[in-house]
């Protein structure tokens, strides 16, 4: 299934080409409250500031000698900033929300069970046919499903709100709560109308003998609404999800790729053995 | 080498409570301590920042952020991984004293 949503834009630019240093004595003259909201003014609108020996050398503008602080608003320092950024064409940051998963690999089994679930393309499988994130940018802003499915809690979002997801501790109740482990079948739509069919006797009856497209529709919106509710999930994203064939087409072609990528990765090193066997015959 | 100090704002989320960032960097701005605070360090590792690799490798680093594990995946998914002895002080389960308090910064009425 083709991911629903295009991929956002990506992160923006690094450190170093977009850092206000403080110079010594840059915040003289300003108490501790107004160099805090300086501090925060400038990082909420993007800018990472350095304080230490050298930090002016590349910095995009210096807080003293550049632009003074002292009996100014913060808004006006990061308009100053923010000037010298566009007038270096650097690129304007925040044009992405950073929300992705990142693994723990201390936990991670490597079951693949997040590629074969994803929507979006975020997951691939590494040179070393390792679980790895590679497309963080397709990832859903606010959609923990991957980390749902992990048997193994070892899929993080460090913004998630609740934990162990948001990377707190994995106790050892989290494994065995249900929240944490979602059965990727019961998640699906041929399984969700099947489990409408069970739910009432009248909805039984609707499903079996009239099978009422727009009744089952509505039914099955109010099961993904309890699903949204319990799991979190974006609705859209569950409104999307693949059916039992696509995920197990998925987790086929993923298997593949890893043992395809295992082989050429031992064919690799046999050929480096032989070389080195024969560079030794040779006495090379 | 000299310790460094890495605080990170998280500012497209509202997961780390302001008072306690921002009391924080305060406590950060009046010491004498040197420090780099950035944006957001989970923008930082999806971007690959180089700036990951010198806060993880460049001497005794304390990053104030979020949860330990979080932040030492973060930088693992980035290919920089945290050195042993780095500290990772948590906002979001602490608070601005006790975070302070572990990174030895003077109370607010006592900075300059």
């Amino acid at each position: 299934m083709k991911p629903r949503e295009a991929a956002r834009p990506g992160p923006s630019a690094p450190f170093g080409e977009l850092h206000v240093a403080v110079e010594p004595g840059g915040f003289d003259g300003v108490d501790a409250a107004g160099r805090g909201a300086v501090l925060a003014a400038l990082l909420e609108a993007g800018h990472p500031v350095s304080r230490k020996a050298g930090a002016g050398e590349g910095a995009l503008a210096r807080l003293g000698s550049d632009i003074g602080v002292v009996d100014r608003a913060p808004e006006q320092v990061v308009e100053d900033v923010a000037a010298r950024r566009e007038a270096a064409a650097a690129p304007a940051p925040g044009a992405w929300t950073p929300w992705f998963p990142v693994i723990d690999y201390d936990r991670c089994t490597n079951c693949m069970q997040c590629l074969s679930f994803c929507l979006f393309d975020v997951y691939a499988v590494d040179g070393e046919g390792r679980i790895t994130v590679q497309n963080q940018e397709k990832c859903k802003t606010s959609c923990p499903a991957c980390s749902r499915v992990c048997p193994e809690v070892a899929i993080l979002f460090p913004k998630y709100k609740k934990g162990p997801i948001n990377g707190d501790e994995v106790k050892a109740e989290d494994i065995a709560s249900e929240s944490m482990k979602v059965d990727i079948s019961s998640l699906l739509g041929g399984d969700i109308y099947s489990a409408l069919k069970e739910r009432s006797g009248s909805a039984k009856k609707r499903f079996s003998t009239e099978r009422d497209e727009s009744k089952a529709l509505l039914e099955r919106k109010r099961c993904l609404k309890e699903l949204k509710d319990k799991l979190d999930i974006p609705s859209e994203v569950l409104m999307s999800l693949p059916s039992a064939g696509d995920i197990e087409e998925r987790a086929r072609r993923a298997r593949a790729k890893q043992e395809e990528r295992i082989a050429r990765s031992r064919s690799a090193q046999d050929q480096k053995e032989t070389d080195g066997a024969s560079a030794k015959e040779w006495d090379i | 080498m000299s310790r460094r100090i890495v605080h990170c704002h998280c500012v497209y989320s509202k997961v780390v409570p302001a008072d306690v960032k921002t009391a924080v960097l305060e406590r950060l701005a009046g010491s004498d301590a040197e420090f780099e605070a950035v944006p957001d360090l989970c923008e930082m590792s999806a971007g690959k920042d180089p700036a990951l690799a010198r806060f993880a490798g460049d001497g005794e680093v304390e990053i104030v952020a979020c949860f330990p594990r979080a932040v030492r995946w973060l930088f693992h998914s980035a290919g920089h991984d945290l050195a042993a002895e780095a500290s990772i002080h948590n906002m979001r389960s602490s608070t601005a004293d006790e975070v302070c308090g572990a990174l030895g910064l003077p109370d607010g009425e006592s900075a300059s």
